[in-house]
């Protein structure tokens, strides 16, 4: 394994991870470099082997092969001064059920090297930026999903480390819950520190990272700003539902679409990447009729995961397939 | 005795001992919030004391004429003691199954906090447990007959033995799935550990296989080590196997080798478990 000097001034750089679990090659080949002060958002659908991604950069796994640096520090030969540098939070809440909202940031400030005097005021600042003073002499099994979300994302800010990992931050929060955390985490960025973080969602990228890659079994598929990746996805997307499949729907949206019109399995979907046009909908509603296919529905929204890799790969991600019944990819 | 995988920490005696201190502390709240492990230490010595001095009291007559109340107690410590250490292996496989220990691991912590400070609470736990049985027989009528130093050596051999049980135990914790199958593997080795002995009757009446694997069993001689300490009756002093003719250096040997092998594998266990 090379374990030469870090290649550049990046906050977290790593060069061909590889990681492979049983049978399962949860990553094969990953290079990726953040900046320092700027947020990479790392987006994916489930399995794709952003976790495994996250726990190598956070010394919770050893890669098979490949290097990763976080703060100058090599993840594998240097993993305490990592250790020092980071915080984390992770996909599932890792916070102690047993104790107080309190107890578990003094007990991580004390284990983070911090007296115990300067571990409790912390304790206290944190509790009141997350919202949590109220609650904070509650044993943590009682806290609610966005509660526990809320400390674990204070549990990792305890060191006011330089680099920080947000896995999922927000998979499985209620909408209100998951606005309230992206306020957050944009706070934190605004100080300056550096964040990779994971999500499952577009928007989640799009609103919070500088950068995106997005990864699907275990490699980098696309990198760039969001505007970069959007431009490769088209824009908003045009959905058209038919009331039975119509030989000639296909040809007669073409010239109303840009690029290739995307049919569903039971071939009454159409969906297909739009520009900004008035009276869009009108236009297809036209010229489906002209051609005589009956139409239930017609739909434009804005890009979604799964149009990403429409896009990206012409395949809808695994769980989305799996989902809807279209069954595993080849 | 590093629990990192890296050379390069230098991890000083100052560090490991605060890290202790903050996991052991950690541990003792969980006791206290976890009703099972409460009454373990609490409850359950009052009622083990009660039940076998009462029940099985009456229906055992030792040879000579000797109270079954002074012979129990010592036995109903090591019984208490012995069950108890189970605690050690449900909370280590717990916070293994648990995020929390992706926590630890991504803290510049000393590792191996997670075990001592698991083990640490949990003496401090079987101290009050012992005293708790202790209690309930000075207030039922039971009496040591020693020198006070006896006697304290009487409850110190006792916590040494639960202590290197509990490094044993931290193993059955980290081979188990989770907490259920801790402690169901913890059950199915500790009480016959506890009750194949002379904890609670006299080896003597047993059959022949029964009786040699009690006499040589570590819980036998921690107890009869008690029962000398205490100036208790002992009818084990009549068993020619030589634990039961030096029982406090068969107590003191049994506990240290028992640390001697399970302290190592229980840290080469744990970072088999958080290695990935």
């Amino acid at each position: 394994m090379p374990s030469d000097a870090m290649p550049s001034d990046a906050m977290i750089s790593a060069q061909g991870l590889t990681k492979q679990y049983g049978e399962t090659r949860a990553l094969a080949g990953v290079d990726l470099e953040v900046p320092a002060g700027t947020v990479l958002g790392v987006l994916g659908p489930n399995g794709a082997g952003k976790t495994t991604a996250v726990r190598i950069l956070t010394t919770l796994a050893v890669p098979d092969s490949g290097s990763a640096w976080v703060a100058g520090h090599n993840v594998v030969t240097e993993a305490a001064a990592v250790r020092r540098s980071i915080g984390v939070t992770a996909q599932d809440a890792t916070l102690d059920d047993l104790l107080t909202g309190r107890q578990n940031l003094v007990m991580i400030g004390e284990l983070s090297r911090l007296p115990r005097a300067q571990a409790v005021v912390r304790a206290k600042e944190l509790l009141a930026q997350f919202d949590l003073t109220d609650a904070a002499d509650r044993v943590t099994k009682t806290y609610s999903g966005g509660m526990r979300r809320r400390l674990d994302l204070a549990a990792s800010m305890v060191s006011r480390p330089a680099v920080l990992f947000f896995d999922e931050p927000t998979t499985g929060l209620d909408p209100t819950s998951r606005l309230r955390m992206w306020d957050i985490i944009r706070s934190l960025i605004a100080d300056g520190v550096t964040v990779l973080l994971t999500t499952q969602y577009l928007d989640e990228a799009d609103t919070l990272a500088d950068r995106i890659i997005v990864i699907d079994h275990g490699r980098v598929i696309a990198g760039g700003t969001s505007r970069e990746l959007k431009a490769q996805i088209g824009g908003a997307r045009l959905e058209v539902t038919l009331a039975a499949p119509h030989r000639r729907a296909v040809a007669a949206l073409k010239p109303l679409v840009e690029g290739a019109v995307h049919i569903s399995e039971d071939k009454r979907v159409l969906s297909a990447a739009v520009g900004k046009s008035s009276g869009l909908a009108s236009a297809v509603i036209r010229a489906l009729d002209a051609v005589g296919a009956l139409v239930d529905d017609v739909e434009t929204r804005q890009p979604s995961l799964d149009d990403v890799f429409f896009a990206l790969t012409d395949q809808p991600t695994e769980e989305l397939a799996h989902v809807s019944g279209n069954g595993a990819r080849p | 005795m590093s629990m990192t995988a890296t050379p390069e920490v230098g991890t000083s005696a100052a560090t490991i001992g605060h890290d202790v201190v903050v996991m052991t502390r950690r541990n003792l709240v969980h006791i206290s919030r976890e009703p099972q492990q409460l009454s373990d230490v609490t409850v359950q010595p009052v009622l083990f004391t009660l039940l076998f001095i009462y029940i099985f009291g009456s229906g055992i007559t030792l040879a000579g004429g000797a109270s079954y109340k002074d012979f129990a107690l010592p036995g109903l410590m090591l019984l208490n003691l012995t069950t108890s250490t189970m605690g050690t292996a449900v909370g280590l496989s717990t916070d293994l199954t648990t995020g929390v220990i992706d926590r630890f691991r991504t803290l510049p912590m000393w590792r191996g906090a997670v075990l001592v400070g698991r083990t640490l609470s949990d003496v401090m736990a079987a101290a009050i447990c012992v005293t708790i049985v202790a209690v309930t027989g000075l207030a039922i009528g039971w009496r040591p007959n020693a020198s006070f130093v006896s006697v304290v050596a009487g409850f110190a051999v006792p916590l040494l033995f639960s202590y290197a049980m509990s490094w044993l135990c931290a193993c059955i914790g980290l081979l188990s799935q989770g907490p259920e199958s801790a402690q169901g593997l913890g059950l199915l080795f500790l009480f016959p550990l506890a009750f194949v002995s002379n904890a609670m009757v006299p080896t003597q009446r047993m059959p022949l296989i029964l009786r040699t694997i009690a006499n040589w069993n570590p819980v036998s001689a921690v107890a009869a080590a008690c029962r000398t300490l205490f100036g208790n009756p002992n009818p084990s002093s009549t068993i020619h196997a030589w634990p039961m003719q030096h029982p406090v250096a068969a107590a003191l040997i049994w506990s240290l080798a028992i640390l001697a092998v399970c302290a190592p594998l229980a840290v080469r266990l744990l970072r088999r478990r958080t290695t990935s």
